[in-house]
């Protein structure tokens, strides 16, 4: 499971950032890619809940430090919805 | 690009705009730079990028400036140095009603209501003057979308206090403005949020999280319409539909079915739904859209479906009818030949994919819409805003009078073996004078959607062109120009620029629509004479290449200008020295 969403959500990074040479991984977080601002955050988390078809709530976003959170949050959101 | 066709895949879209980006700038179009200053009253970024590509894939290159976030007022009112040196070619006034700063309480009385609307429209129209004055530029202003909840339910609607009553009242005084004003267009956001789901559309994570008043993912359909609306401003709207008729106008195949078995009418439900297709396309005529046909058809089964009693189409509301079996793609440019159109500006609709491919694929830049099923044919074509009316004038509603008229002068030419004698019996009349206020809407419109009669591709808007009009070093002519078939209405403009005692060409444009009638001459003579009363005796002419306007690369030569430069990209100039008897240059029209 968390290997399909770091696939999906690879894709997703490298289409946002129009950067085919993005590798994520749990330490990957907004330092390390350039143009990671608030703004393209904001498209980020969008094409994530298109993506996977969940909502984020404040605090999830708010307190975001890296991808693996990140996987952590879908991981057990998709967990839920099953 | 096709991804950037309604329906667009608005996911899709905001993940790969980067990328799309990057294609629409390396496919090799040549494209108008136009300054475009978005004043938000929320977060923009997104909104910039999406009307990026929805602009470039129109054939125009934006530069943007863009507020900083919520200066939308503070921009529009006061001096501001960056927009004064930017020169905006338009100004779009980003606002929701998440920037309505009163709304009425339930205990307000009637007046206290009344002097809140009225202020927070004073607000706004406050900054419409000011942008007008300040920039001489069109300004785009969003209305109000309704609000993402009702206090009193229904009663939000009927009641003064209501915010939808409050915010409906609020858009009809935008209204009044717009009708009253030139220039300033509404951006119509209730409509577009209704017509996408208001709950989504305003859905406030987006305001909360990141001070969007508008759902991200909506956010394509926001710029798409005001992408719609720039490109009708700069003239770049199409003009006029090419239609199949089996399976497209009415249901079945009338060769094999026969016109007594078509679906059309009221009699059943898919009849009834070709019916309304057909009043759909009818309706388009009165804003000067032409309809034509191409079909795989013999002509007589043709006209037999168009003249089916139900049929809302006749064959007179047609320009072109090309019944036959020839390959679509090559009906589809006679047609637009035929119509001294290019290809481009023609919509297909066909039912067919196979029929649209071939169409696509031959002639670059034809948009075929995918209709599949009748019942989406409507919804499809019009919220695609390829006809995306932003100036009406009043030769809209005879555009289609005068194409048959041009079809009636092509049928005259042919009875005449000599060119100089049909011109002769065209007894046309011609009036070429300096520009007249109430044609500055239309020579502005002549401006921006000339493409292969124009020597320079220099695009104006109305107060520029009436900026030009008002000042003394400038030369502008229009010309107008009748004949025994009917009024082409302002078909040429010239704009000579005085410097130095020579009088430089910026602007000399046709339309197509009166080619090889000299009227090219009658202008010339003109401006020679303008030149004269004046004192001057040296005309410069430019030409600078584009994609579309090959044919008047050597205008300058047939007119006895000598060309004196020639740069690498062919832009060239040339010299004209009124001699000291100037023989008028054509006999054909008389000049008034």
């Amino acid at each position: 499971m968390r290997e399909n969403i770091y696939e999906k959500l690879g894709g997703i990074f490298r289409d946002v950032f129009n950067d085919e040479s993005i590798i994520i991984s749990d330490s990957t977080s907004s330092k390390d890619i350039a143009g990671w601002d608030s703004l393209e955050h904001a498209n980020l988390i969008a094409s994530i809940e298109r993506e996977f078809g969940i909502e984020f709530d404040f605090d999830e976003i708010n307190k975001l430090k890296n991808i693996g959170e990140m996987v952590n949050i879908i991981t057990n959101k998709l967990g839920k919805k099953d | 690009m096709k991804q950037l066709d309604y329906p667009f895949d608005c996911s899709y879209l905001l993940s790969k705009k980067k990328k799309l980006k990057e294609e629409l700038l390396s496919d090799g179009t040549l494209r108008t730079e136009k300054r475009i200053a978005v004043l938000g009253g929320y977060t923009t970024s997104n909104i910039l990028l999406m009307l990026e590509l929805f602009l470039l894939n129109q054939g125009i290159a934006p530069v943007f400036y863009e507020s900083e976030f919520d200066q939308y007022y503070q921009d529009a009112m006061f001096p501001n140095a960056a927009l004064e040196k930017f020169k905006p070619d338009i100004i779009y006034i980003c606002t929701s009603n998440r920037n309505v700063l009163h709304y009425p309480e339930l205990t307000d009385e009637k007046n206290t209501v009344e002097q809140l609307l009225h202020e927070e429209y004073y607000k706004f129209s406050g900054m419409w003057e000011r942008l007008a004055k300040v920039y001489h530029c069109p300004v785009i202003q969003n209305n109000m979308e309704m609000p993402f909840y009702r206090l009193m339910g229904n009663k939000e609607f009927s009641d003064i206090h209501g915010k939808v009553n409050f915010l409906t009242r609020l858009n009809m005084m935008f209204c009044e403005y717009a009708q009253t004003h030139k220039n300033f267009y509404l951006c119509d956001v209730n409509y577009i949020s209704a017509d996408y789901g208001l709950k989504d559309w305003s859905d406030p994570f987006y305001w909360y999280m990141y001070k969007y008043a508008v759902n991200i993912n909506a956010i394509p359909y926001l710029s798409f319409n005001v992408a719609n609306i720039i490109k009708s401003i700069f003239g770049k709207n199409k003009k006029g539909f090419v239609l199949d008729l089996d399976n497209t106008l009415w249901g079945g195949v009338i060769g094999e079915d026969g016109v007594d078995h078509i679906a059309l009418g009221p009699e059943d439900s898919k009849g009834q739904a070709y019916l309304e297709f057909q009043r759909y396309l009818k309706e388009h005529k009165q804003l000067g859209l032409i309809l034509n046909i191409n079909s795989k058809n013999d002509e007589e089964n043709a006209k037999k479906g168009l003249e089916h009693p139900d049929s809302e189409l006749k064959p007179d509301d047609f320009i072109v009818i090309k019944a036959n079996w020839e390959p679509k793609d090559r009906n589809f440019k006679q047609i637009a030949e035929e119509l001294n159109l290019l290809p481009e500006s023609l919509i297909f609709v066909d039912d067919n994919p196979a029929e649209r491919h071939i169409v696509t694929e031959q002639l670059k830049g034809v948009s075929a819409p995918e209709l599949n099923q009748v019942r989406h044919f409507i919804q499809i074509l019009d919220r695609s805003g390829f006809f995306e009316a932003t100036t009406l004038s009043a030769d809209d509603s005879i555009r289609n009078e005068m194409y048959k008229e041009n079809i009636r002068r092509q049928e005259l030419k042919a009875e005449f073996s000599d060119y100089h004698e049909y011109l002769l019996n065209l007894e046309m009349k011609a009036e070429i004078k300096p520009f007249e206020s109430v044609y500055m809407a239309r020579i502005s419109q002549l401006t921006n959607k000339s493409n292969q009669f124009n020597l320079t591709t220099k695009r104006y808007t109305q107060s520029e062109i009436e900026a030009v009009a008002a000042r003394d070093n400038y030369i502008t002519i229009y010309g107008k120009l009748t004949d025994r078939f009917g009024d082409n209405g302002v078909v040429s403009v010239v704009i000579g620029r005085i410097d130095n005692c020579v009088c430089h060409i910026d602007l000399w444009i046709m339309s197509c629509r009166v080619l090889k009638r000299d009227l090219e001459f009658a202008m010339m003579d003109r401006l020679v004479r303008q030149c004269q009363k004046k004192g001057i005796k040296k005309i410069a002419g430019y030409y600078y290449p584009t994609e579309k306007n090959r044919m008047v690369k050597d205008f300058y030569g047939l007119q006895g200008f000598e060309k004196i430069e020639e740069d690498s990209q062919g832009n060239t100039i040339w010299n004209y020295t009124i001699p000291e008897e100037y023989k008028n240059k054509q006999d054909v029209i008389h000049v008034q």
